[in-house]
């Protein structure tokens, strides 16, 4: 049984993890302003982004729309509300790495059933596009996991990240594939040069073509959760979590900035470019790095 | 015989029933609406993401105010890719007899509250444009504008006063064209189709 209280503890964790976010996103957005010799917006930009968004009218497109970005959000409210964070593990016990790729997925696809739902032939480009590219970049990284979870004998998130406090981090281990990891990050981020399913003057911001108001509002909200999982997926697995919140947010933040700093300075590939990317160099490193894993630190049992 | 005393009780307590003070204080729904209003007046200001829908000559400006020198990114706007994600439409420029029609069709997509700030003195009536067969002369017939910025083409200089002062508009609520247009509506869509003969955009390329 799990008790309200821990209950309680994820809906919070949920709550930190769209709060800071969403002010990191006005960082990074300040951030590239900089890089483009710029002012840029206040921090707190996406705030106020939000809350506009929420004050507006707009309209629906039939109740499978609102259902799957119900769909969406849940997805990534539930994906956030079990994702250990520097020894704070909201459902002990829970944390396991299928289950959060599972339930990240729902939002994925939740996402995915509300563009389609609009009708509108760009949100499907954008879909297809996105899922592609998803397939893309879940693939080298579902690997790296795999072979770090029969490493380490758990697929618990946070039993990993403890283990790597007393081993070394899996950076120092598994450097090509932590390369291959950030990659794949960058792609999960849709992050230039990888977002292609995006593209405002190509494909009119693709999936998110029919949002408005409101909806868009509850969009983005669901976009910087899921955004806070992906990095602190990657921060728990392979780098070693954290001994202490501090810690944690500091490798949070620099993962966070090093690619929004990539992807200022990046532009965006055609998405033929993009997959065949995909399946050529991230997926020949992984090869590489499994080979070099397993001659380095025993077979795979 | 003196009149005997009754307990207290039996008289009625008049003051007990006036301490307790009306609420004066409460706030009443119209109060909180209000005051819902100004909040959200405030972020409605302060975040404007914009279509442009580059009608004329005068959107040769905008690249200028949206890049480094003069960055409107630090009054919270940002271009957007459709009119359901924007807030204010652009026309910068004259609107002619094949514009005004995709330009109703996209004002009328945006969620309100939305603005339209026109450009140059194509927009105003007609500019140097004013006698052209295609040209529609004065876009406040069709739309309602919020908002008008000068120069033909205005300066970035010009172009950034001009949201700065929209900016204040929305917030002190000034900034009330939608509203105009969903209360006039007829009288709109009468000027519309004098002007157009119809609200339809047909597809060139499959009839
Ligand atoms: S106002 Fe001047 S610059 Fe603008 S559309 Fe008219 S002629 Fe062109």
């Amino acid at each position: 049984m799990i008790a309200y209280q821990s209950i309680g503890t994820a809906l919070g964790m949920a709550l930190f993890a769209w709060l800071m976010q969403t002010g990191l996103s006005g960082v990074d957005r300040k951030i590239t302003a900089r890089i483009q010799k710029r002012r840029g917006p206040v921090w707190y930009q996406n705030f106020r982004d939000v809350f506009k968004l929420l004050n507006k009218r707009s309209v629906t497109h039939g109740w499978i729309f609102d259902l799957g970005l119900l769909i969406a959000l849940a997805g990534a409210i539930g994906t956030a509300m079990f994702m250990p964070m520097a020894g704070i593990i909201p459902l002990q016990g829970y944390d396991n790495f299928f289950m959060i790729t599972y339930l990240a997925a729902l939002g994925v696809f939740g996402r995915a059933l509300s563009a389609g739902a609009s009708g509108n032939p760009l949100a499907a480009i954008g879909v297809m596009r996105g899922l592609t590219q998803n397939i893309g970049y879940k693939l080298p990284y579902m690997v790296l996991v795999i072979v770090l979870i029969n490493y380490y004998k758990t697929s618990s998130i946070s039993g990993i990240a403890a283990l790597q406090q007393v081993q070394g981090w899996s950076v120092l281990k598994m450097p090509l594939g932590v390369l291959v990891a950030f990659i794949s990050l960058h792609g999960m981020l849709g992050k230039k040069p990888f977002d292609t399913y995006l593209a405002p003057s190509e494909v009119a911001s693709g999936p998110m073509v029919e949002f408005g108001g409101k909806y868009l509002g509850l969009l983005n909200i669901a976009h910087e959760i899921a955004v806070f999982v992906e990095i602190s997926l990657f921060v728990n697995l392979f780098l070693g979590g954290g001994a202490t919140l501090a810690e944690f947010l500091l490798k949070y933040m620099a993962v966070y900035l090093l690619s929004s700093c990539l992807g200022a300075v990046m532009g965006r590939l055609r998405v033929e470019q993009v997959v065949r990317f995909y399946y050529k160099v991230p997926i020949g490193l992984t090869i590489l790095q499994v080979l070099l894993f397993t001659l380095l630190y025993g077979g795979v049992s | 015989m003196p009149k005997k005393q009754l307990p207290s009780r039996f008289y009625p307590v008049k003051h007990e029933m006036q301490t307790v003070e009306a609420p004066a204080e409460k706030i009443s729904p119209q109060q909180r609406a209000e005051t819902w209003e100004k909040i959200a007046q405030y972020f409605r200001a302060n975040s404007l993401w914009m279509l442009n829908y580059c009608t004329g000559c005068c959107a040769i400006e905008l690249p200028l105010v949206m890049t480094s020198r003069f960055d409107m990114e630090r009054l919270g706007m940002m271009p957007m890719a459709t009119p359901r994600q924007a807030d204010i439409l652009l026309v910068t420029g004259y609107a002619s007899l094949k514009t005004l029609r995709r330009l109703i069709y996209t004002y009328e997509q945006m969620g309100t509250p939305k603005y339209v700030v026109a450009f140059g003195p194509c927009a105003v009536n007609g500019g140097i444009y004013h006698d052209a067969y295609a040209v529609l002369n004065r876009l406040d017939l069709y739309l309602p504008v919020d908002l008008y910025i000068a120069g033909c083409m205005p300066k970035p200089e010009a172009v950034m006063s001009g949201f700065m002062k929209l900016i204040e508009l929305i917030e002190s609520g000034k900034a009330t064209g939608w509203k105009d247009y969903e209360q006039r509506y007829e009288w709109y869509k009468k000027n519309q189709l004098e002007a157009v003969g119809e609200v339809f955009i047909h597809d060139e390329f499959h009839e």
